[in-house]
């Protein structure tokens, strides 16, 4: 396959991904688990889970990582070109909706959709953590640590109120250590 | 108060950009309610819900929902410009970085730590939103067949076109009563 045909497959699947993405970045990520590793073959399933772990080191949206996946893909062309599919047409619709939204402000039609596409947003995050904890497993040494690790950081985020930074930096500390 | 210009909102979401570990929206609030005070908390709360019900990456859409506010078209674009510029210019750096370094055995030892645990920090979100959604037995159902269909690998427009009807019959029924 030449360069282009990749490029063509990477914004035409984030271009799908995105207008169905309810729930933001993170949701869409087992979607993007299958145009990377399943369909397309382009990296492995620890690649994807380090791609997500990089993205999360860094500052901004986690949509952020759309952008090191093209990067894997197709250098900064591809950077590029995966985070204008994810993120162009989506803002246009955004756009256009809080220039219409005046008219609907309140409506219970509006409580509805939110209350009803939550729940499936929460859903597929979940699916998302249980996929990245599976990638993290796989493919290291110490596959019984890594697997503490991701269900340490779980009962962190979850029960305590500090912030998610400290996971990360633990998970860096014991991954160094117990994993060379 | 007197509404934002351009470059005020582009300068604001340029720095919400660069200090966001860890996620958007809560630095978002932080600035645009608690140190602005542009938006009230409500204000920013409707935003927010609007960008997340959108398809597309939240903090993305509720910055172009500041920006319309504020600046219409050119306001969102400034908003929208300025979250990206930073956080973009530093993954290149980093993804170049990874090219070069990635394979060193401390590197790669250090990201797979940081993997098992930004994993966690994942589902451990998604169940601290789903406690506090406090969903009633159907939208919990609903909830569960989304995580099952997703790890049995459904296609996501499967997963979302399929149980929207469902959480839309179960948020209706709540609603009425």
């Amino acid at each position: 396959m030449s360069d282009g045909d990749d490029l063509w497959a990477l914004v035409w699947g984030f271009l799908g991904i995105s207008l169905l993405s309810v729930g933001g970045g993170v949701a869409a990520l087992p979607e993007m688990h299958r145009l990377m590793v399943e369909n397309q073959g382009w990296m492995d399933d620890l690649a994807f889970s380090k791609r997500y772990a990089l993205a999360q080191a860094a500052p901004g949206p986690n949509v952020m990582v759309v952008g090191l996946f093209g990067w894997h893909v197709a250098g900064i062309t591809g950077m590029f070109a995966a985070m204008l599919a994810m993120c162009g047409p989506t803002s246009i619709l955004a756009y256009a909706f809080c220039r219409l939204r005046g008219h609907l402000q309140g409506a219970i039609a509006m409580r509805v959709f939110e209350r009803g596409m939550v729940p499936i947003a929460v859903g597929l995050i979940a699916a998302s953590g249980l996929l990245l904890a599976q990638g993290a497993a796989f493919g290291t040494g110490g596959a019984p640590l890594a697997i503490a690790i991701s269900i340490g950081s779980t009962l962190f985020v979850w029960r305590s109120r500090f912030s998610p930074l400290w996971v990360l930096g633990a998970g860096a500390l014991l991954g160094a250590t117990f994993f060379q | 108060m007197k509404a934002p210009t351009n470059r005020a909102l582009f300068l604001t979401y340029l720095q919400i950009g660069l200090t966001s570990f860890g996620g958007v929206n809560a630095w978002a609030r932080h600035m645009l309610v608690e140190k602005r005070g542009w938006l009230t908390e409500q204000e920013y709360a409707e935003t927010l819900g609007i960008g997340q019900v959108l398809p597309g990456p939240n903090a993305l859409n509720t910055a172009i929902g500041v920006g319309v506010r504020f600046g219409g078209a050119m306001g969102a674009l400034a908003c929208a410009l300025g979250l990206f510029a930073g956080p973009m210019a530093l993954l290149a750096g980093i993804a170049a970085l990874y090219d070069a370094y990635g394979q060193l055995p401390l590197v790669r030892a250090t990201l797979t730590g940081i993997a098992a645990a930004a994993a966690g920090m994942v589902l451990g979100t998604a169940i601290k939103m789903g406690v506090k959604l406090q969903p009633t037995l159907p939208l919990l159902a609903v909830g569960l067949a989304a995580v099952a269909l997703a790890l049995l690998r459904a296609p996501l427009p499967f997963v979302v076109l399929g149980l929207a009807p469902f959480g839309l019959a179960a948020a209706w029924w709540k609603l009425r009563r």
